[in-house]
Protein backbone atom coordinates (compact mmCIF):
# COMPACT_ATOMS: atom_id res chain seq x y z
CA UNK A 1 0.00 0.00 0.00
CA UNK A 2 3.01 2.30 0.34
CA UNK A 3 3.34 2.56 -3.42
CA UNK A 4 0.58 5.15 -3.42
CA UNK A 5 1.40 8.76 -2.68
CA UNK A 6 -1.84 9.34 -0.82
CA UNK A 7 -1.19 6.34 1.42
CA UNK A 8 2.27 7.57 2.33
CA UNK A 9 0.85 11.01 3.05
CA UNK A 10 -1.93 9.47 5.14
CA UNK A 11 0.53 7.47 7.26
CA UNK A 12 2.85 10.42 7.78
CA UNK A 13 0.07 12.93 8.48
CA UNK A 14 -1.73 10.48 10.76
CA UNK A 15 1.47 9.77 12.67
CA UNK A 16 2.35 13.42 13.07
CA UNK A 17 -1.11 14.29 14.34
CA UNK A 18 -1.27 11.25 16.62
CA UNK A 19 1.89 12.30 18.45
CA UNK A 20 0.45 15.71 19.26
CA UNK A 21 -3.02 14.38 20.04
CA UNK A 22 -1.69 11.67 22.36
CA UNK A 23 0.61 14.01 24.27
CA UNK A 24 -1.91 16.83 24.64
CA UNK A 25 -4.67 14.35 25.37
CA UNK A 26 -2.64 12.90 28.23
CA UNK A 27 -2.85 16.16 30.13
CA UNK A 28 -6.42 16.76 28.97
CA UNK A 29 -7.52 13.50 30.60
CA UNK A 30 -5.41 14.13 33.69
CA UNK A 31 -7.08 17.52 34.12
CA UNK A 32 -10.57 16.09 33.66
CA UNK A 33 -11.10 18.44 30.75
CA UNK A 34 -12.38 15.92 28.26
CA UNK A 35 -15.70 17.68 27.96
CA UNK A 36 -13.92 20.93 27.14
CA UNK A 37 -11.94 19.10 24.44
CA UNK A 38 -15.13 17.65 23.04
CA UNK A 39 -16.79 21.06 23.04
CA UNK A 40 -13.81 22.66 21.33
CA UNK A 41 -13.99 20.23 18.46
CA UNK A 42 -17.66 21.01 17.92
CA UNK A 43 -16.99 24.73 18.05
CA UNK A 44 -14.41 24.01 15.38
CA UNK A 45 -17.15 22.68 13.14
CA UNK A 46 -18.61 26.18 12.78
CA UNK A 47 -15.17 27.54 12.01
CA UNK A 48 -14.50 24.90 9.40
CA UNK A 49 -17.80 25.28 7.57
CA UNK A 50 -17.52 29.07 7.80
CA UNK A 51 -14.09 29.14 6.22
CA UNK A 52 -15.15 26.77 3.48
CA UNK A 53 -18.02 29.18 2.81
CA UNK A 54 -15.64 32.11 2.33
CA UNK A 55 -13.17 29.99 0.38
CA UNK A 56 -10.41 29.50 2.96
CA UNK A 57 -9.08 26.07 3.91
CA UNK A 58 -11.18 24.34 6.57
CA UNK A 59 -8.13 23.84 8.81
CA UNK A 60 -7.71 27.59 9.30
CA UNK A 61 -11.33 28.20 10.21
CA UNK A 62 -11.13 25.29 12.63
CA UNK A 63 -8.03 26.73 14.23
CA UNK A 64 -9.43 30.24 14.54
CA UNK A 65 -12.63 29.07 16.22
CA UNK A 66 -11.11 26.48 18.52
CA UNK A 67 -8.34 28.77 19.75
CA UNK A 68 -10.75 31.65 20.38
CA UNK A 69 -13.14 29.36 22.24
CA UNK A 70 -10.28 27.82 24.23
CA UNK A 71 -8.99 31.16 25.42
CA UNK A 72 -12.51 32.18 26.42
CA UNK A 73 -12.95 28.92 28.36
CA UNK A 74 -9.62 29.38 30.09
CA UNK A 75 -10.58 32.89 31.16
CA UNK A 76 -13.89 31.71 32.57
CA UNK A 77 -11.76 29.54 34.84
CA UNK A 78 -11.92 26.03 36.22
CA UNK A 79 -13.68 26.96 39.40
CA UNK A 80 -16.85 28.38 38.03
CA UNK A 81 -19.48 25.82 38.84
CA UNK A 82 -21.57 26.81 35.85
CA UNK A 83 -18.70 26.38 33.46
CA UNK A 84 -19.83 23.16 31.82
CA UNK A 85 -23.23 24.68 31.23
CA UNK A 86 -21.75 27.84 29.72
CA UNK A 87 -19.48 25.71 27.53
CA UNK A 88 -22.40 23.51 26.48
CA UNK A 89 -24.50 26.49 25.49
CA UNK A 90 -21.72 28.10 23.45
CA UNK A 91 -21.13 24.71 21.88
CA UNK A 92 -24.70 24.38 20.70
CA UNK A 93 -24.57 27.92 19.32
CA UNK A 94 -21.45 26.98 17.39
CA UNK A 95 -23.09 23.87 15.98
CA UNK A 96 -26.09 25.95 14.96
CA UNK A 97 -23.80 28.36 13.14
CA UNK A 98 -22.16 25.41 11.43
CA UNK A 99 -25.54 24.23 10.18
CA UNK A 100 -26.28 27.74 8.89
CA UNK A 101 -22.94 27.97 7.06
CA UNK A 102 -23.55 24.56 5.52
CA UNK A 103 -27.00 25.63 4.32
CA UNK A 104 -25.51 28.76 2.77
CA UNK A 105 -22.72 26.77 1.15
CA UNK A 106 -24.69 24.94 -1.46
CA UNK A 107 -21.83 23.30 -3.31
CA UNK A 108 -21.39 20.08 -1.46
CA UNK A 109 -22.14 17.66 1.27
CA UNK A 110 -18.74 16.02 0.67
CA UNK A 111 -16.98 18.92 2.30
CA UNK A 112 -19.25 18.68 5.34
CA UNK A 113 -18.69 14.95 5.67
CA UNK A 114 -14.93 15.49 5.55
CA UNK A 115 -15.15 18.07 8.31
CA UNK A 116 -17.42 15.95 10.47
CA UNK A 117 -15.71 12.61 9.99
CA UNK A 118 -12.28 13.41 8.60
CA UNK A 119 -10.69 12.24 5.39
CA UNK A 120 -7.15 11.18 5.99
CA UNK A 121 -6.77 9.66 2.54
CA UNK A 122 -7.36 12.98 0.83
CA UNK A 123 -4.91 15.23 2.63
CA UNK A 124 -3.37 17.79 0.27
CA UNK A 125 0.41 18.30 0.40
CA UNK A 126 -0.09 21.88 1.63
CA UNK A 127 -2.29 20.68 4.46
CA UNK A 128 0.26 18.01 5.30
CA UNK A 129 3.02 20.53 5.86
CA UNK A 130 0.65 22.71 7.88
CA UNK A 131 -0.08 19.72 10.09
CA UNK A 132 3.63 19.06 10.57
CA UNK A 133 4.21 22.68 11.58
CA UNK A 134 1.20 22.71 13.91
CA UNK A 135 2.24 19.46 15.57
CA UNK A 136 5.75 20.75 16.12
CA UNK A 137 4.39 23.99 17.59
CA UNK A 138 1.95 22.10 19.81
CA UNK A 139 4.62 19.81 21.20
CA UNK A 140 7.04 22.67 21.74
CA UNK A 141 4.47 24.75 23.60
CA UNK A 142 3.38 21.75 25.64
CA UNK A 143 7.00 21.09 26.52
CA UNK A 144 7.41 24.65 27.76
CA UNK A 145 4.35 24.62 30.04
CA UNK A 146 4.28 20.94 31.03
CA UNK A 147 6.06 21.35 34.35
CA UNK A 148 3.82 24.04 35.88
CA UNK A 149 0.87 22.43 34.08
CA UNK A 150 1.48 19.14 35.84
CA UNK A 151 1.94 20.85 39.21
CA UNK A 152 -1.21 22.93 38.70
CA UNK A 153 -3.13 19.82 37.65
CA UNK A 154 -2.10 17.62 40.56
CA UNK A 155 -1.98 20.21 43.34
CA UNK A 156 -3.61 23.50 42.31
CA UNK A 157 -3.65 25.07 45.78
CA UNK A 158 -0.02 24.28 46.44
CA UNK A 159 1.03 25.30 42.93
CA UNK A 160 -0.67 28.64 43.40
CA UNK A 161 1.14 29.13 46.69
CA UNK A 162 4.43 28.31 45.00
CA UNK A 163 3.90 31.02 42.41
CA UNK A 164 2.23 29.21 39.50
CA UNK A 165 -0.45 31.32 37.83
CA UNK A 166 -3.31 28.84 37.52
CA UNK A 167 -5.18 31.11 35.14
CA UNK A 168 -2.23 31.59 32.79
CA UNK A 169 -1.41 27.88 32.73
CA UNK A 170 -5.05 27.04 32.10
CA UNK A 171 -5.43 29.48 29.20
CA UNK A 172 -2.16 28.42 27.59
CA UNK A 173 -3.03 24.75 27.91
CA UNK A 174 -6.49 25.18 26.43
CA UNK A 175 -4.98 27.10 23.50
CA UNK A 176 -2.66 24.15 22.93
CA UNK A 177 -5.63 21.78 23.17
CA UNK A 178 -7.42 23.88 20.57
CA UNK A 179 -4.59 23.48 18.07
CA UNK A 180 -4.38 19.75 18.74
CA UNK A 181 -8.13 19.45 18.29
CA UNK A 182 -7.98 21.24 14.96
CA UNK A 183 -5.25 18.83 13.85
CA UNK A 184 -7.01 15.73 15.10
CA UNK A 185 -10.14 16.84 13.28
CA UNK A 186 -8.21 16.49 10.04
CA UNK A 187 -7.68 12.84 10.80
CA UNK A 188 -10.91 11.65 12.42
CA UNK A 189 -13.22 14.64 11.92
CA UNK A 190 -14.66 17.03 14.50
CA UNK A 191 -17.21 14.54 15.78
CA UNK A 192 -14.64 11.90 16.68
CA UNK A 193 -11.70 13.86 18.02
CA UNK A 194 -12.37 12.06 21.30
CA UNK A 195 -11.18 8.80 19.77
CA UNK A 196 -7.70 10.18 19.19
CA UNK A 197 -7.29 12.63 22.06
CA UNK A 198 -9.09 10.85 24.89
CA UNK A 199 -9.10 7.14 24.06
CA UNK A 200 -5.33 6.47 24.00
CA UNK A 201 -4.41 8.64 27.05
CA UNK A 202 -7.31 7.27 29.08
CA UNK A 203 -6.22 3.71 28.31
CA UNK A 204 -2.59 4.59 29.05
CA UNK A 205 -3.49 6.03 32.44
CA UNK A 206 -5.32 2.85 33.33
CA UNK A 207 -2.36 0.72 32.37
CA UNK A 208 0.59 2.55 33.95
CA UNK A 209 0.97 5.03 36.77
CA UNK A 210 4.39 6.45 36.02
CA UNK A 211 4.09 9.79 34.28
CA UNK A 212 6.75 9.33 31.65
CA UNK A 213 5.59 5.82 30.80
CA UNK A 214 1.97 6.96 30.66
CA UNK A 215 2.76 9.81 28.30
CA UNK A 216 4.84 7.58 26.05
CA UNK A 217 2.15 4.92 26.02
CA UNK A 218 -0.56 7.47 25.19
CA UNK A 219 1.45 8.69 22.21
CA UNK A 220 2.33 5.14 21.18
CA UNK A 221 -1.28 3.98 21.31
CA UNK A 222 -2.46 7.02 19.34
CA UNK A 223 0.07 6.23 16.61
CA UNK A 224 -0.70 2.51 16.55
CA UNK A 225 -4.45 3.09 16.43
CA UNK A 226 -4.10 5.64 13.65
CA UNK A 227 -1.77 3.52 11.53
CA UNK A 228 -3.77 0.40 12.25
CA UNK A 229 -6.89 2.24 11.16
CA UNK A 230 -5.33 3.35 7.90
CA UNK A 231 -4.07 -0.16 7.12
CA UNK A 232 -7.44 -1.72 7.89
CA UNK A 233 -9.19 0.90 5.77
CA UNK A 234 -6.85 0.05 2.91
CA UNK A 235 -7.58 -3.63 3.29
CA UNK A 236 -11.35 -3.34 3.66
CA UNK A 237 -12.25 -0.16 1.82
CA UNK A 238 -14.22 0.95 4.87
CA UNK A 239 -13.58 4.49 6.20
CA UNK A 240 -10.30 5.11 8.04
CA UNK A 241 -12.16 7.00 10.76
CA UNK A 242 -14.31 3.99 11.52
CA UNK A 243 -11.29 1.78 12.05
CA UNK A 244 -9.42 4.31 14.17
CA UNK A 245 -12.43 4.83 16.41
CA UNK A 246 -13.00 1.08 16.67
CA UNK A 247 -9.38 0.43 17.66
CA UNK A 248 -9.51 3.28 20.16
CA UNK A 249 -12.61 1.81 21.80
CA UNK A 250 -11.20 -1.72 21.86
CA UNK A 251 -7.97 -0.61 23.46
CA UNK A 252 -9.79 1.48 26.03
CA UNK A 253 -12.16 -1.30 27.01
CA UNK A 254 -9.30 -3.77 27.12
CA UNK A 255 -7.51 -1.44 29.53
CA UNK A 256 -10.53 -1.40 31.82
CA UNK A 257 -10.29 -5.13 32.35
CA UNK A 258 -6.58 -5.08 33.05
CA UNK A 259 -6.72 -4.23 36.77
CA UNK A 260 -9.23 -7.01 37.37
CA UNK A 261 -6.86 -9.49 35.81
CA UNK A 262 -3.88 -8.12 37.67
CA UNK A 263 -5.76 -8.29 40.96
CA UNK A 264 -7.02 -11.81 40.43
CA UNK A 265 -3.48 -13.07 39.80
CA UNK A 266 -1.86 -11.28 42.74
CA UNK A 267 -4.64 -11.41 45.26
CA UNK A 268 -2.90 -13.83 47.58
CA UNK A 269 -0.67 -11.16 49.14
CA UNK B 1 -10.03 42.77 75.38
CA UNK B 2 -7.78 41.13 78.01
CA UNK B 3 -7.15 37.54 76.93
CA UNK B 4 -8.34 38.20 73.40
CA UNK B 5 -5.24 40.24 72.81
CA UNK B 6 -3.04 37.98 74.87
CA UNK B 7 0.39 37.59 73.38
CA UNK B 8 1.21 34.56 75.45
CA UNK B 9 3.51 36.44 77.79
CA UNK B 10 3.50 33.49 80.14
CA UNK B 11 5.06 31.25 77.54
CA UNK B 12 8.65 30.21 77.94
CA UNK B 13 11.52 32.04 76.31
CA UNK B 14 12.72 30.64 72.99
CA UNK B 15 16.30 30.34 71.93
CA UNK B 16 15.35 31.63 68.49
CA UNK B 17 15.15 35.35 68.31
CA UNK B 18 12.58 37.21 66.29
CA UNK B 19 9.10 36.56 65.03
CA UNK B 20 8.31 34.22 62.18
CA UNK B 21 4.92 35.80 61.54
CA UNK B 22 3.43 39.10 62.61
CA UNK B 23 -0.14 40.24 62.07
CA UNK B 24 -0.63 43.93 62.69
CA UNK B 25 -4.33 44.87 62.76
CA UNK B 26 -4.97 42.68 59.72
CA UNK B 27 -8.37 42.58 58.05
CA UNK B 28 -9.00 39.75 55.60
CA UNK B 29 -12.04 39.36 53.35
CA UNK B 30 -13.26 36.51 51.18
CA UNK B 31 -15.87 37.02 48.50
CA UNK B 32 -16.64 40.54 49.79
CA UNK B 33 -17.19 39.41 53.39
CA UNK B 34 -14.82 40.28 56.18
CA UNK B 35 -13.50 37.06 57.72
CA UNK B 36 -10.94 38.46 60.16
CA UNK B 37 -11.23 42.02 61.39
CA UNK B 38 -8.22 43.88 62.74
CA UNK B 39 -6.39 40.84 64.06
CA UNK B 40 -2.99 41.27 65.68
CA UNK B 41 -0.77 38.38 66.64
CA UNK B 42 2.88 37.46 66.69
CA UNK B 43 4.29 33.98 66.25
CA UNK B 44 7.87 33.39 67.24
CA UNK B 45 10.25 31.45 65.06
CA UNK B 46 10.29 27.81 66.07
CA UNK B 47 6.85 27.79 67.69
CA UNK B 48 4.28 25.09 67.15
CA UNK B 49 0.94 26.88 66.93
CA UNK B 50 -2.37 25.02 66.94
CA UNK B 51 -4.95 27.02 64.98
CA UNK B 52 -8.56 26.38 65.98
CA UNK B 53 -11.97 27.88 65.44
CA UNK B 54 -15.41 26.98 64.21
CA UNK B 55 -15.98 26.18 60.57
CA UNK B 56 -15.72 29.26 58.42
CA UNK B 57 -13.86 31.19 61.10
CA UNK B 58 -11.01 31.82 58.68
CA UNK B 59 -8.32 29.26 59.47
CA UNK B 60 -7.67 28.44 55.82
CA UNK B 61 -8.03 32.10 54.90
CA UNK B 62 -5.36 33.01 57.43
CA UNK B 63 -2.94 30.49 55.94
CA UNK B 64 -3.62 31.77 52.44
CA UNK B 65 -2.85 35.29 53.60
CA UNK B 66 0.45 34.13 55.09
CA UNK B 67 1.28 32.51 51.74
CA UNK B 68 0.66 35.79 49.95
CA UNK B 69 -2.39 34.46 48.10
CA UNK B 70 -4.78 36.91 49.75
CA UNK B 71 -3.68 40.49 50.32
CA UNK B 72 -5.16 42.01 53.50
CA UNK B 73 -7.79 44.71 53.15
CA UNK B 74 -5.91 46.65 55.76
CA UNK B 75 -3.10 46.13 58.21
CA UNK B 76 0.22 44.43 57.61
CA UNK B 77 1.44 40.85 57.61
CA UNK B 78 5.11 40.05 57.98
CA UNK B 79 6.65 36.66 57.35
CA UNK B 80 10.23 36.52 58.61
CA UNK B 81 10.22 40.30 58.49
CA UNK B 82 8.95 40.69 54.94
CA UNK B 83 5.49 41.04 53.43
CA UNK B 84 4.15 37.64 52.30
CA UNK B 85 5.46 36.71 48.86
CA UNK B 86 3.66 34.26 46.63
CA UNK B 87 6.04 31.53 45.54
CA UNK B 88 8.27 31.90 48.58
CA UNK B 89 10.43 28.85 49.18
CA UNK B 90 10.48 29.37 52.91
CA UNK B 91 6.95 28.06 53.42
CA UNK B 92 5.73 24.49 53.08
CA UNK B 93 1.98 24.15 52.68
CA UNK B 94 -0.50 21.32 53.02
CA UNK B 95 -3.77 22.62 51.54
CA UNK B 96 -7.15 21.62 52.89
CA UNK B 97 -8.75 20.92 49.49
CA UNK B 98 -7.83 17.45 48.38
CA UNK B 99 -10.95 15.70 47.14
CA UNK B 100 -9.67 15.90 43.56
CA UNK B 101 -6.64 13.78 44.35
CA UNK B 102 -8.52 10.67 45.27
CA UNK B 103 -8.90 9.18 41.80
CA UNK B 104 -5.66 10.31 40.18
CA UNK B 105 -3.99 7.51 38.22
CA UNK B 106 -0.52 8.93 38.91
CA UNK B 107 1.89 7.11 41.21
CA UNK B 108 2.88 8.65 44.53
CA UNK B 109 6.46 9.32 43.60
CA UNK B 110 5.56 11.39 40.54
CA UNK B 111 2.91 13.16 42.57
CA UNK B 112 5.32 14.27 45.27
CA UNK B 113 7.97 15.11 42.66
CA UNK B 114 5.58 17.36 40.73
CA UNK B 115 5.94 19.86 43.57
CA UNK B 116 9.72 20.02 43.27
CA UNK B 117 10.37 23.38 41.61
CA UNK B 118 7.01 22.92 39.91
CA UNK B 119 6.76 26.64 39.23
CA UNK B 120 9.50 26.57 36.60
CA UNK B 121 8.76 26.42 32.90
CA UNK B 122 9.91 23.46 30.86
CA UNK B 123 9.61 19.71 31.06
CA UNK B 124 8.74 18.07 34.38
CA UNK B 125 12.09 16.34 34.58
CA UNK B 126 13.52 16.16 38.08
CA UNK B 127 17.23 16.77 38.53
CA UNK B 128 19.39 14.42 40.56
CA UNK B 129 19.30 16.89 43.46
CA UNK B 130 15.52 17.04 43.11
CA UNK B 131 15.25 13.26 43.19
CA UNK B 132 17.32 13.18 46.38
CA UNK B 133 15.09 15.82 47.96
CA UNK B 134 11.94 13.96 46.93
CA UNK B 135 13.31 10.68 48.25
CA UNK B 136 14.25 12.33 51.54
CA UNK B 137 10.83 13.93 51.97
CA UNK B 138 9.17 10.59 51.23
CA UNK B 139 11.44 8.84 53.72
CA UNK B 140 10.62 11.42 56.41
CA UNK B 141 6.93 10.57 56.20
CA UNK B 142 7.79 6.86 55.93
CA UNK B 143 5.98 6.51 52.65
CA UNK B 144 8.67 4.60 50.75
CA UNK B 145 6.41 1.62 50.28
CA UNK B 146 3.46 3.73 49.10
CA UNK B 147 4.98 5.70 46.30
CA UNK B 148 4.90 3.01 43.61
CA UNK B 149 1.12 2.85 43.79
CA UNK B 150 -1.27 5.23 42.04
CA UNK B 151 -2.98 7.76 44.31
CA UNK B 152 -6.31 6.17 43.44
CA UNK B 153 -5.25 3.10 45.42
CA UNK B 154 -4.17 4.93 48.58
CA UNK B 155 -6.21 5.44 51.72
CA UNK B 156 -6.94 8.91 53.07
CA UNK B 157 -4.19 8.63 55.63
CA UNK B 158 -1.62 7.41 53.11
CA UNK B 159 -2.49 10.29 50.83
CA UNK B 160 -2.09 12.65 53.75
CA UNK B 161 1.47 11.47 54.28
CA UNK B 162 2.33 12.15 50.64
CA UNK B 163 0.87 15.64 50.96
CA UNK B 164 3.01 16.18 54.03
CA UNK B 165 6.03 15.02 52.03
CA UNK B 166 5.21 17.64 49.41
CA UNK B 167 4.96 20.29 52.10
CA UNK B 168 8.40 19.28 53.40
CA UNK B 169 10.13 19.50 50.01
CA UNK B 170 12.86 22.08 49.91
CA UNK B 171 13.41 22.31 53.69
CA UNK B 172 10.90 25.06 54.51
CA UNK B 173 11.37 27.19 57.63
CA UNK B 174 7.63 27.52 58.05
CA UNK B 175 5.04 24.75 57.78
CA UNK B 176 1.42 25.68 57.16
CA UNK B 177 -0.68 22.55 57.61
CA UNK B 178 -4.37 22.94 56.92
CA UNK B 179 -6.40 20.24 58.69
CA UNK B 180 -3.83 17.47 58.28
CA UNK B 181 -5.75 15.26 60.73
CA UNK B 182 -9.01 15.15 58.80
CA UNK B 183 -9.95 11.64 57.65
CA UNK B 184 -7.28 10.04 59.84
CA UNK B 185 -8.07 7.54 62.53
CA UNK B 186 -6.63 8.31 66.02
CA UNK B 187 -3.59 6.10 65.49
CA UNK B 188 -2.55 7.93 62.33
CA UNK B 189 -3.43 11.28 63.88
CA UNK B 190 -0.85 10.61 66.57
CA UNK B 191 1.64 9.44 63.96
CA UNK B 192 1.23 12.63 61.90
CA UNK B 193 1.44 14.83 64.97
CA UNK B 194 4.62 13.28 66.31
CA UNK B 195 6.12 13.29 62.82
CA UNK B 196 5.47 17.00 62.49
CA UNK B 197 6.78 17.58 66.00
CA UNK B 198 10.02 15.71 65.27
CA UNK B 199 10.56 17.59 62.05
CA UNK B 200 9.79 20.86 63.77
CA UNK B 201 12.22 20.27 66.63
CA UNK B 202 14.99 18.93 64.38
CA UNK B 203 14.89 21.92 62.06
CA UNK B 204 13.62 24.65 64.43
CA UNK B 205 10.71 25.07 62.09
CA UNK B 206 7.69 27.23 62.78
CA UNK B 207 4.45 25.26 62.45
CA UNK B 208 0.88 26.45 62.05
CA UNK B 209 -1.36 23.44 62.37
CA UNK B 210 -5.12 23.86 61.96
CA UNK B 211 -7.46 21.34 63.52
CA UNK B 212 -10.90 20.98 65.02
CA UNK B 213 -10.02 19.30 68.27
CA UNK B 214 -7.21 20.65 70.44
CA UNK B 215 -6.87 17.41 72.42
CA UNK B 216 -4.55 15.44 70.14
CA UNK B 217 -2.25 18.46 69.99
CA UNK B 218 -2.14 19.30 73.68
CA UNK B 219 1.24 17.72 74.25
CA UNK B 220 2.99 19.35 71.32
CA UNK B 221 1.57 22.83 70.88
CA UNK B 222 3.53 25.74 72.26
CA UNK B 223 0.54 28.07 71.95
CA UNK B 224 -2.87 28.22 70.35
CA UNK B 225 -4.39 30.69 67.94
CA UNK B 226 -8.16 30.56 68.24
CA UNK B 227 -10.32 32.23 65.61
CA UNK B 228 -14.00 33.08 65.70
CA UNK B 229 -16.46 35.85 65.24
CA UNK B 230 -13.93 37.68 63.02
CA UNK B 231 -11.47 37.94 65.91
CA UNK B 232 -8.53 35.97 67.18
CA UNK B 233 -6.96 35.07 70.48
CA UNK B 234 -3.42 33.82 70.80
CA UNK B 235 -1.78 32.48 73.91
CA UNK B 236 -1.19 29.47 76.08
CA UNK B 237 -3.85 26.79 76.01
CA UNK B 238 -4.98 27.60 79.55
CA UNK B 239 -5.34 31.29 78.78
CA UNK B 240 -7.21 30.97 75.52
CA UNK B 241 -9.36 27.86 75.77
CA UNK B 242 -11.48 29.29 78.54
CA UNK B 243 -15.20 29.95 78.99
CA UNK B 244 -14.70 33.67 78.71
CA UNK B 245 -12.51 33.80 75.59
CA UNK B 246 -14.35 31.12 73.65
CA UNK B 247 -17.75 32.57 74.49
CA UNK B 248 -16.61 35.74 72.86
CA UNK B 249 -15.13 33.98 69.82
CA UNK B 250 -18.14 31.74 69.29
CA UNK B 251 -20.51 34.61 70.11
CA UNK B 252 -22.52 32.32 72.37
CA UNK B 253 -22.18 30.91 75.87
CA UNK B 254 -19.42 28.30 75.89
CA UNK B 255 -18.29 26.12 78.71
CA UNK B 256 -14.85 24.54 78.73
CA UNK B 257 -14.69 21.32 80.72
CA UNK B 258 -11.60 19.37 81.72
CA UNK B 259 -12.18 15.65 81.88
CA UNK B 260 -9.15 13.46 82.58
CA UNK B 261 -6.77 15.98 81.00
CA UNK B 262 -9.02 16.29 77.97
CA UNK B 263 -10.61 19.53 76.98
CA UNK B 264 -14.29 19.42 76.08
CA UNK B 265 -15.76 22.55 74.63
CA UNK B 266 -19.49 22.61 75.26
CA UNK B 267 -22.02 24.99 73.77
CA UNK B 268 -25.56 25.29 75.07
CA UNK B 269 -26.60 22.09 73.30
CA UNK B 270 -23.56 19.83 73.31
CA UNK B 271 -19.88 19.44 72.50
CA UNK B 272 -18.71 21.94 69.93
CA UNK B 273 -16.12 19.84 68.15
CA UNK B 274 -18.55 17.08 67.30
CA UNK B 275 -20.68 19.74 65.67
CA UNK B 276 -17.74 21.06 63.72
CA UNK B 277 -16.77 17.63 62.42
CA UNK B 278 -20.24 16.97 61.20
CA UNK B 279 -20.20 20.04 58.95
CA UNK B 280 -16.85 19.35 57.49
CA UNK B 281 -16.40 17.48 54.26
N1 LIG C 1 -13.19 30.89 47.68
C1 LIG C 1 -14.00 31.56 48.52
N2 LIG C 1 -14.78 32.57 48.08
C2 LIG C 1 -15.56 33.26 48.91
N3 LIG C 1 -15.66 33.02 50.21
C3 LIG C 1 -14.93 32.03 50.72
C4 LIG C 1 -14.06 31.25 49.91
N4 LIG C 1 -13.45 30.34 50.69
C5 LIG C 1 -13.92 30.54 51.94
N5 LIG C 1 -14.80 31.57 51.96
C6 LIG C 1 -15.48 32.08 53.15
O1 LIG C 1 -14.53 32.63 54.01
C7 LIG C 1 -14.82 32.29 55.35
C8 LIG C 1 -13.65 31.61 55.98
O2 LIG C 1 -13.42 30.38 55.36
P1 LIG C 1 -12.22 29.43 55.72
O3 LIG C 1 -10.99 30.25 55.86
O4 LIG C 1 -12.19 28.35 54.72
O5 LIG C 1 -12.68 28.89 57.15
P2 LIG C 1 -12.11 27.65 57.96
O6 LIG C 1 -10.89 27.17 57.27
O7 LIG C 1 -11.83 28.21 59.32
O8 LIG C 1 -13.19 26.65 58.01
C9 LIG C 1 -16.08 31.44 55.32
O9 LIG C 1 -17.16 32.27 55.64
C10 LIG C 1 -16.18 30.97 53.91
O10 LIG C 1 -17.52 30.86 53.54
MG1 LIG D 1 -10.41 25.45 56.39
Amino acid sequence: MFEYDFMRTAFLAGGVVAVAAGAVGFFLVLRNLTFAGHALSHVGFAGATGSVLIGVGALWGLLAFTVAAAVAMGLIGDRLRQRDIAVGIVLSLALGLGVLFLALYTAGAGEATAILFGNLLAIAPGTFWSLVALSAATLLALGVISRPLLFATLEPELAEAKGVSLRLVSVLFLAIVAVAVAEAAQVVGVLLVFALMVGPPAAAQRLVSRLGAGLALAVGLAIIETWGGIALAYATDWPTTFWIVLLSCLVYFASIFKPAIARSTTSHG
Amino acid sequence: MDALAARGNRSRAYPLAGNAIEFDRVTLARGGRVVLDGVSAAIRAGEFIGVFGPNGSGKSTLLRAILGLLPPLSGAIRVFGDPPARGSRSAGYLPQQRAALVDLPICGWDFVASAWRGDRWGLPLVSRRGREEVARAIARVEAQTLVQRPLSQLSGGELQRLLLAQALLGEPRLLLLDEPLISLDPHFQQAVISLVRDIQLAGEITVLFTAHDPNPLLGVMDRVLYLGNRRAAIGMVDDVITDQVLSRLYAMPIEVLRINDRIVVVAGHGPVEAEAHRHDV
